[in-house]
């Protein structure tokens, strides 16, 4: 499975996951209590700069994930436009741009294990409930089964296709469903097998 | 123990596939992703405290970088985005979908479609409302304007979150863990 991490290696990506999240609290916290637009507008211009160095299909790769924010930026301008507070609206939408930005520039530039190695040191005060063991075997599951499950959905909607001249309907889920619930008993039974989840 | 882990794992997988596949057309033709139905089903099938941990396994995948949310959004920035608020309310939304399975004696369907409603209509618009408005910084009215455009496919999805549940209860009735 693909990550949204870049296959273009920066100088970024040598720094230590758990630093660059520190920072991205705090320069987002620092977003929110920023009201000027100039302000604003200077620290995307700063974001942006964090990307240029890298070449084209670095900053492409970066634009593509700034996409799914586009009908919030048409309706939040088009709202200001209306009823005139323009520079509000400017601040709204830079602040917002700004902040997806810099997130997404930590993902693509940490790789998923080192961003998982993260979130399980974050997760060990939780031990006594949560043993980290068990933890790094959820991950490990997920990204096992995804790949698993997606080409179950694909046979399914083979065989759907193959029964009906319609699109394949709502009804595929149950299918689905069942697969996941009857690979969950089989993983279980395997992992029990192989000594238990520790 | 081991069968607790691999449930919720593989519902956080499930999910993601729900999300990840846009050809299915839930109603009249219009393709709408099924992610939040995966959300109500690890409520109504896993019940509370697995259902909600199987979102949260999900999310934590997602930030870690993993591209799984519907339209092939992940990574660290769908945090930062307007609809941050859904996000934080799908755990929730899991969990109090699944209390409610649980607790009625109601026949599954009935029960589980309900609970869709409450759990995935009611509380994720409480938490996704609000996070729209602070993004966006507009009023909660105005949120819940925008965020009116959602409705119609979550109503359908909860209805067929209730379809769906009375169909595993029917067909692997062991495994309706919230009912277990």
């Amino acid at each position: 499975m693909l990550t949204l991490t870049s296959p273009v290696r920066t100088p970024l990506d040598r720094l230590p996951a758990s630093a660059k999240l520190a920072a991205l609290a705090a320069g987002t916290v620092l977003l929110f209590w920023l009201t000027s637009p100039w302000a604003l507008a200077l620290a995307l211009a700063g974001v942006v700069g964090l990307h240029l160095p890298w070449g084209r299909p670095f900053a492409a790769h970066a634009a593509r994930m700034l996409r799914p924010l586009w009908p919030f930026v048409v309706v939040v301008a088009g709202w200001h436009l209306w009823t005139g507070e323009i520079a509000s609206g400017t601040a709204i939408l830079l602040r917002m741009v700004t902040a997806v930005a810099a997130a997404n520039l930590v993902t693509m530039t940490t790789r998923l294990s080192d961003m998982l190695a993260v979130f399980e040191w974050l997760a060990l005060p939780l031990s006594p409930l949560l043993p980290p063991r068990r933890l790094a075997l959820a991950f490990a599951l997920v990204i096992r089964f995804v790949p698993t499950l997606s080409e179950r959905m694909d046979r399914i909607l083979e065989a759907w296709r193959a029964r009906s001249p319609r699109r394949p309907g709502w009804r595929v889920v149950v299918p689905l469903t069942l697969a996941a619930l009857d690979d969950a008993d089989h993983a279980a039974e395997a992992l029990r097998a192989r000594g238990g989840a520790g | 123990m081991e069968r607790s882990l691999t449930h919720i794992a593989l519902f956080a997988a499930l999910i993601a596939i729900l999300g990840l596949v846009p050809q299915i057309s839930l109603a009249s033709g219009v393709p709408i992703t099924a992610q939040s139905l995966g959300i109500m089903l690890c409520g109504t099938v896993l019940g509370a405290r697995r259902g909600a941990l199987a979102v949260l396994l999900f999310l934590a995948l997602v930030a870690a970088g993993l591209p799984l949310l519907s339209g092939g959004r992940g990574g660290l920035g769908v945090f930062a985005g307007p609809t941050v608020g859904f996000l934080i309310g799908f755990p929730i939304a899991a969990f109090v979908a699944g209390w409610i399975v649980e607790r009625t004696t109601l026949p599954v369907g009935f029960a589980a479609t309900a609970a869709a409603v409450i759990g995935g209509i009611a509380v994720l618009y409480a938490f996704g409302i609000p996070g729209m408005a602070l993004v966006l910084k507009k009023s909660l009215g105005e949120a819940a304007l925008l965020t009116g455009a959602y409705l119609p496919g979550d109503a359908i999805k909860a209805v067929l979150a209730g379809l769906v549940t009375q169909s595993i209860a029917r067909m692997r009735p062991g495994s309706l863990l919230s009912r277990a």
